[in-house]
């Protein structure tokens, strides 16, 4: 006869830091809510052995221009709103994003060169538009970044809004705005434990506190790269709860622009007929490489797809049932 | 994990005869508990001794092999809970359902879809590894009817029913097809266990979301002699499936409990309500333990993308698919052609290969040895270095093959270029894009003057 099995349950020391996105009026913002993520005693929904006191939460990406490179569904599916972005947002709060995550993209140079006022006037207009918390994105260069991204932390000073991406080559400006404007920053770093904890220390040796830390490890999407990031999330996720303090900070994920860049999801033309149907297959791309992701220890999933939101949501919802 | 060094050193002959290639005994144990040898290097070791090493050395997840030749399923074998702590060795099979009250020619149709589906993804074929086929209400010869027409088109089986004279006609008609039984349970194991071993046939066992019961249940069946087992925890939604496999995987793993070192086969269309929701739970299967995931919805645009993903969290973390490092042409490029470089990590080349043939300008396409890694991980390890690039330049034909000095170097990787012109007097390095998708933006702008 087999002995009784007790069920095995690690013992882990560590736990992920809380992380508090937005800021309601009482507490120096204009949000309708915040969203807190993180705290979390155990590896994702193992229920059984830890606590997970905050589900994942699903972010959207909307762009402050019309988005000219996007594969077609996506503007298809939401609509005109994607010609104003603070129709965009209210959309997404309306179909239940949780956060929206607003991209500068018309700061880049080479798609439209907008100004650090632009930029004021248009997280202006977004914090207007919608009640939820806010991740605020740079074009992706350094020196625009920088300029942006400053502007908006001064604009929204007091809102806890997330500003990313703070890389090793370019934090330090971004990090101060955040300082002095009672935001927080992600770190994103390239698919490395190690890269990942320096980035950390970096940022924290500025005196920004770890609790205003996100960090993004680098998304490949389903098929390009997947496996990589599912490994650093859970090799991440496991440093945290054995006690490695500096790399307890919740970990954001860019699901949506990752799995949207793929060839599977921008075009279905040329494209073998054993990947059926184009819609279909981009949806569950998304979704997928989104799933994989919470399940590897992802806290934040930043979508695309205006259905993507509710399908993530009730992934999670799932995952969560049995929650203490 | 099987017997520590020292419990291993007591059964030894203890003699320090160094045939093995060890000075002594107990280091040979040492290197016996962590695998790293054979036990037949010993050859002085007793017949007890070697019977209690191959107990204890037995995998920890028995593997489970469905179908035969070149379409078996093998399933198991697993040592590790995390992909990044070795690998995962045996992916998951995919198996469709099908139920014996379709009619035979929507059943035929349905099977050659099934049997017929590839695809090609980084140079490696894949497609379903079996059906499903289950008992519902059809009668022997209906059942049986089904099998010969899976069997017929080269498909691996699972059989699934409760009536154990309709299954035997199934499984006569899947005999020598090695296919799996699906289930016995704590009613009717013993008739199931005889049906499996009287064909030759894998058996499933179902238990109701106890572990200490279906660990109990299990051990009975094997000591009754079927031990090619498949476990059914029984439970089917997302968070109490993930604890369960988590907990069984732990125990077969860490804790080497035998009773419980069976693959686990899972039904999430069972736990979903709908087929996209389907689809994304078998995501979560496939990473995390389960050894055959059986679909209830047959559609390519759900079905890719659960291959690829079996195939990224199969990948060997020690071993990146990898291509041919070597001077590629993408459309029919002349000397005059732009010459960009790149790292022989498959995603990587293939990333940059199909954009370079989307922008329709025919290109030098230099695949440097950087290990299989993408470029920025090449780079940071110092695999994709300017000296790395040189060699490639300069070993593998570009020089007789490219009639200009120019190469275009990854813009993540811009802070070669001067090194670069260094290690290769004359040339002029261009930097590129960071990402593979702007290429055909830049190539448009390219000319070798």
């Amino acid at each position: 006869m087999v002995e009784t099995i007790a069920i095995p349950k690690e013992t882990w020391t560590g736990r992920v830091r809380e992380v508090t996105l937005g800021a309601t009026a009482a507490q120096g913002g204009t949000r309708g809510t915040t969203v807190t993520v993180g705290g979390e005693t155990t590896l994702p929904f193992l229920h059984f052995e830890g606590a997970i006191p905050h589900r994942p939460v699903v972010a959207v990406e909307i762009l402050d221009q019309e988005p000219k490179e996007w594969s077609p569904i996506l503007p298809q599916a939401w609509g005109p709103v994607v010609k104003d972005v603070a129709a965009w947002a209210k959309k997404a709060e309306e179909l239940g994003a949780d956060l929206i995550a607003l991209s500068l993209d018309s700061a880049h140079p080479e798609r439209g060169n907008t100004t650090a006022k632009d930029a004021r006037a248009t997280v202006r207009r977004v914090l207007q538009a919608t009640t939820l918390p806010l991740i605020v994105y740079g074009p992706g260069q350094a020196e625009k970044d920088n300029e942006v991204l400053v502007a908006v932390a001064e604009e929204a000073a007091g809102e806890r809004l997330a500003l990313g991406n703070c890389e090793d080559k370019n934090y330090r400006t971004i990090v101060a705005a955040a300082l002095a404007n009672n935001h927080l920053v992600i770190a994103r770093s390239p698919i490395d434990v190690n890269l990942a904890k320096q980035l950390n220390i970096l940022i924290s040796d500025m005196r920004l506190e770890l609790d205003r830390i996100l960090m993004d490890p680098t998304t490949g999407a389903l098929g390009y790269g997947l496996e990589y990031t599912y490994s650093v999330i859970e090799r991440l996720k496991l440093a945290a709860l054995t006690g490695d303090t500096t790399l307890q900070l919740p970990m954001i994920v860019t699901a949506g622009y990752e799995a949207w860049r793929a060839k599977e999801t921008r075009t279905n033309e040329g494209v073998p007929a054993e990947w059926g149907d184009w819609e279909r297959r981009s949806r569950l791309w998304e979704t997928m490489t989104a799933t994989a992701l919470l399940e590897a220890g992802a806290n934040i999933i930043v979508a695309r797809h205006p259905q993507a939101i509710g399908t993530i949501k009730r992934v999670i919802a799932k995952l969560m049932d049995g929650a203490r | 994990m099987g017997l520590s060094g020292l419990a291993i050193y007591k059964l030894l002959p203890k003699t320090n005869c160094k045939e093995c290639g060890f000075p002594t005994c107990l280091a040979f144990a040492m290197k016996l508990a962590a695998r790293q040898v054979e036990l037949s290097a010993c050859p002085y070791v007793s017949e007890e001794a070697k019977a209690a090493l191959d107990a204890a050395s037995a995998p920890p997840i028995r593997l489970i092999t469905v179908g035969t030749d070149t379409r078996k399923v093998e399933v198991g074998n697993e040592t590790v809970l995390f992909r990044h702590e070795k690998t995962f060795y045996h992916q998951p099979g995919f198996f469709f359902r099908l139920g014996d009250d379709e009619p035979a020619e929507a059943a035929q149709k349905k099977l050659e879809e099934i049997a017929r589906y590839r695809v090609e993804r980084v140079g490696i074929s894949l497609g379903a590894d079996g059906v499903a086929i289950q008992n519902k209400g059809g009668d022997a010869a209906v059942l049986a009817e089904r099998v010969r027409q899976a069997i017929a088109l080269g498909l691996p089986v699972i059989l699934m029913g409760e009536n154990p004279a309709i299954l035997e006609a199934g499984l006569k008609a899947a005999q020598g097809k090695a296919p799996l039984l699906y289930a016995a349970t704590a009613q009717n194991w013993e008739t199931m266990a005889a049906l499996a071993q009287k064909y030759g046939a894998s058996l499933a066992v179902r238990g109701d979301g106890d572990i200490n019961a279906l660990a109990q249940l299990s051990e009975k069946i094997a000591g009754q002699g079927a031990q090619d087992l498949v476990l059914d925890p029984g439970v089917r939604g997302w968070a109490d499936s993930l604890a369960i496999l988590t907990q069984l995987r732990r125990l077969a793993i860490k804790k080497n409990v035998r009773a419980v070192g069976y693959p686990i086969i899972v039904f999430p269309g069972e736990g979903a309500q709908d087929a996209d929701e389907e689809a994304l739970l078998a995501a979560q299967f496939v990473a995390k333990y389960a050894g055959f995931i059986v679909l209830d919805h047959f559609d390519p645009a759900s079905f890719y993308p659960l291959l690829t993903l079996r195939q990224n969290i199969y990948t060997d973390p020690q071993k990146p698919i990898q291509v041919s490092p070597g001077l590629y042409e993408i459309g029919k490029p002349t000397p005059q052609s732009p010459l960009l470089v790149t790292t022989n990590f498959s995603l990587t080349y293939f990333s940059v290969a199909s954009e370079v043939e989307a922008s329709g300008i025919p290109s030098w396409l230099l695949i440097a040895d950087a290990e299989g890694m993408s470029v920025l991980t090449a780079w940071a390890a110092g695999k994709f270095d300017a000296e790395r690039i040189a060699k490639a330049v300069n070993t593998m034909g570009v020089l007789e093959k490219v009639g200009h000095k120019k190469i275009v170097i990854p813009g993540l990787v811009s802070g070669l270029s001067g090194e670069l012109e260094e290690a290769l007097p004359g040339w002029q390095v261009l930097v590129g894009p960071r990402e593979a998708m702007n290429i055909p933006a830049f190539l448009k702008q390219w000319s070798p003057n």
